[in-house]
């Protein structure tokens, strides 16, 4: 006999369920759609008693008042370069890292991996007041090296290679590798990369998105002049008075590309974000 | 040793019996060394920009320091006595736990019961997954700016619908606990689906013969769910609880666009939804005072700690008291 551990609903529980479930989408949905609805207007329907519901023709025209209010290609920019490089980094040092940790026997090796998964409980962000001094003693203040540096890698991202790696990567096929020769250099190479790329797809995911929507750290170190999507955007929000169409407008902008890839890859997240809740 | 670093060519050379050849001498360095090479730049990067910040932090708390200062004034505790008589860090910290209480609390109850519903046998499984985890793609930074319109006090969407099911409207930013209440939905409307699947991942995890035998003892759903399910998440509703308390604690981007005067670092008017991260923000790149800042960025870290170990107890003792024993 098997049991599930809630039993399949039957009629108006069934019904409760999905209406549950839709009513918890729709409104997960509705900040975003909100957004777009008034960023696809102009400002004064907001003073309107009730509001439509549907969009209108403006988008465009806002849009493009968002790229004369703030240099947003620029941050635009700024953020894919910023994001990519983190993302890449931090998935090879993650993986290289994870390697050692999983399959190669060194003194101490224990320990420093305990460091690692307790530093995941300190919060870094109370550092970055002597983070902003060292950076503008570097010169590195206002410049993207300084949002990039501090997140080449990551606690979780070594936390969650080591953990990927143990399982998959048998030592088997090391020491056979090894015996034909590779440096270990070459076994992580042809034997752990192969074998990774489920688990380095999922934190490059997660690595770029956490990049992209970082918010204080970029806020403190780089200027109006040189900003990140994020910066940009609530720079956009800071005069004096608000133009909900023109700052919506500029969210809407921001938000579209990391929905897209999200509902695209949305199966890939979600099955890691519960991957690493198991293992975790 | 000067020729080290070319590499050997391949040959098959009987193995001499005493001395090892530099081939083998290099592959046993290879094997002994590379790990230590792997995992460096994880404590470089960490070393130098998570650690000695930390520490740094504790060093500036101590000076009088202003930005672009050369010379800082070493004035020993006086920054934390000042901080511990100052109304409007108090008034922080106040604000701070409240919006952590408002969000954490309702945040894993419509997360373990949303878990319990996505763990039903349903159609389309994976679209609603993904359904609930949207908001977690949203910026925080987008979030803010979308919270503060519709919770507008004036022209929000909010305010629009009390009004026509004929409630009063609400100065969502001016009354300082209807701010902590817009502040926390926010909270609670990004991260209720993602602590919702950690919560789901653990429950798809856990045995089925307990829940068979408690088919066989008689027990129904509601009882299984309170009598199984959540003692037996305990370890994974530690974990949330644990990291949004850490996550809540250090909240700033929600109560810094919040404002009715954007780009104001004052949390309101009258400071009433200024958390402990805006005003160290505010007080080292508003009023300059890095010693000051850095002596309140010492007092959050106390009390993450603090409220996290509390959490972490009372997590345990309520999951451990609803019965079963592991």
């Amino acid at each position: 006999m098997t049991v599930r551990i809630f039993p399949r609903g039957r009629g108006g529980s069934r019904f409760f369920v999905y209406a549950t479930l839709i009513a918890f989408v729709a409104g997960s949905l509705f900040p975003f759609y909100w957004s777009f609805l008034v960023a696809s207007r102009d400002t004064g329907m907001l003073s309107d008693h009730l509001p439509p519901l549907l969009p209108g023709g403006n988008f465009w025209a806002n849009a493009g008042r968002v790229f004369d209010a703030v240099p947003f290609w620029k941050a635009l920019g700024n953020s894919l370069i910023v994001a990519g490089t983190v993302t890449l980094t931090t998935v090879l040092f993650s993986a290289l890292a994870g390697f050692a940790f999983a399959k190669m026997r060194f003194r101490g090796s224990n320990g420093l991996f305990v460091f690692i998964v307790v530093t995941l409980a300190v919060p870094t962000q109370l550092g970055v007041i002597p983070l902003f001094i060292m950076m503008s003693d570097l010169g590195w203040a206002g410049h993207l090296q300084a949002v990039i540096v501090p997140n080449l890698v990551t606690a979780f991202g070594v936390f969650w290679m080591r953990q990927y790696i143990v399982d998959a990567v048998p030592y088997e096929l090391i020491e056979a590798a090894r015996v034909d020769g590779c440096s270990v250099f070459g076994t992580f190479v042809h034997v752990c990369l192969p074998a990774i790329r489920p688990a380095a797809a999922v934190l490059a995911m997660f690595t770029f998105m956490m990049s992209w929507n970082d918010f204080l750290w970029p806020l403190i170190v780089l200027d109006a002049g040189n900003p990140t999507v994020q910066v940009a955007l609530e720079k956009l929000q800071s005069g004096h008075y608000v133009d909900y169409s023109l700052v919506l407008a500029g969210t809407t902008l921001a938000t579209i590309p990391v929905l897209i890839v999200f509902l695209l890859l949305g199966r890939q997240i979600v099955s890691g974000i519960m991957q690493g809740a198991v293992k975790g | 040793m000067t020729s080290v670093a070319e590499k050997p060519p391949r040959q098959d050379v009987p193995p001499e019996p005493v001395r090892p050849t530099l081939r083998q001498r290099l592959s046993r360095w290879d094997v002994r060394f590379s790990p230590y090479l792997y995992i460096a730049p994880f404590f470089v990067v960490f070393g130098l920009t998570g650690l000695f910040p930390l520490l740094y932090t504790g060093y500036v708390s101590l000076f009088d320091w202003e930005i672009g200062d050369d010379d800082p004034k070493f004035i020993g505790l006086e920054n934390f006595v000042t901080l511990l008589g100052d109304a409007q860090f108090w008034n922080a910290v106040v604000n701070t736990i409240s919006i952590f209480v408002l969000s954490s609390g309702p945040q894993l109850v419509i997360a373990i019961l949303l878990a319990a519903l996505l763990s039903l046998r349903l159609r389309f499984p994976a679209s609603w997954r993904v359904g609930i985890l949207l908001p977690y793609s949203a910026s925080l930074v987008a979030l803010g700016i979308i919270f503060a319109n519709l919770f507008g006090p004036r022209y929000g969407l909010v305010n629009a619908m009390l009004e026509a099911v004929g409630l009063d409207r609400v100065e969502w930013q001016a009354n300082r606990f209807a701010s902590h209440l817009a502040i926390a939905t926010m909270v609670n409307w990004r991260w209720t689906g993602y602590n919702a699947l950690i919560v789901l991942a653990a429950m798809q995890a856990l045995p089925r013969d307990v829940y068979e035998a408690a088919v066989v003892d008689g027990a129904g759903a509601v009882r299984r769910f309170f009598s199984i399910t959540l003692p037996m998440l305990k370890p994974t509703l530690i974990f949330v609880v644990v990291t949004s308390t850490i996550g809540g604690l250090q909240i700033f981007t929600e109560p810094k666009l919040f404002d009715a005067m954007p780009g104001s670092n004052n949390g309101g008017s009258q400071h009433q939804f200024q958390t402990l991260t805006l005003y160290l923000y505010q007080s080292a790149f508003e009023g300059f005072d890095l010693g000051y800042a850095s002596a309140i960025a010492w007092l959050l870290f106390l009390l993450i700690v603090l409220i996290a170990l509390v959490n972490f107890l009372i997590t345990r003792r309520v999951a451990a008291t609803t019965g079963l024993k592991r």
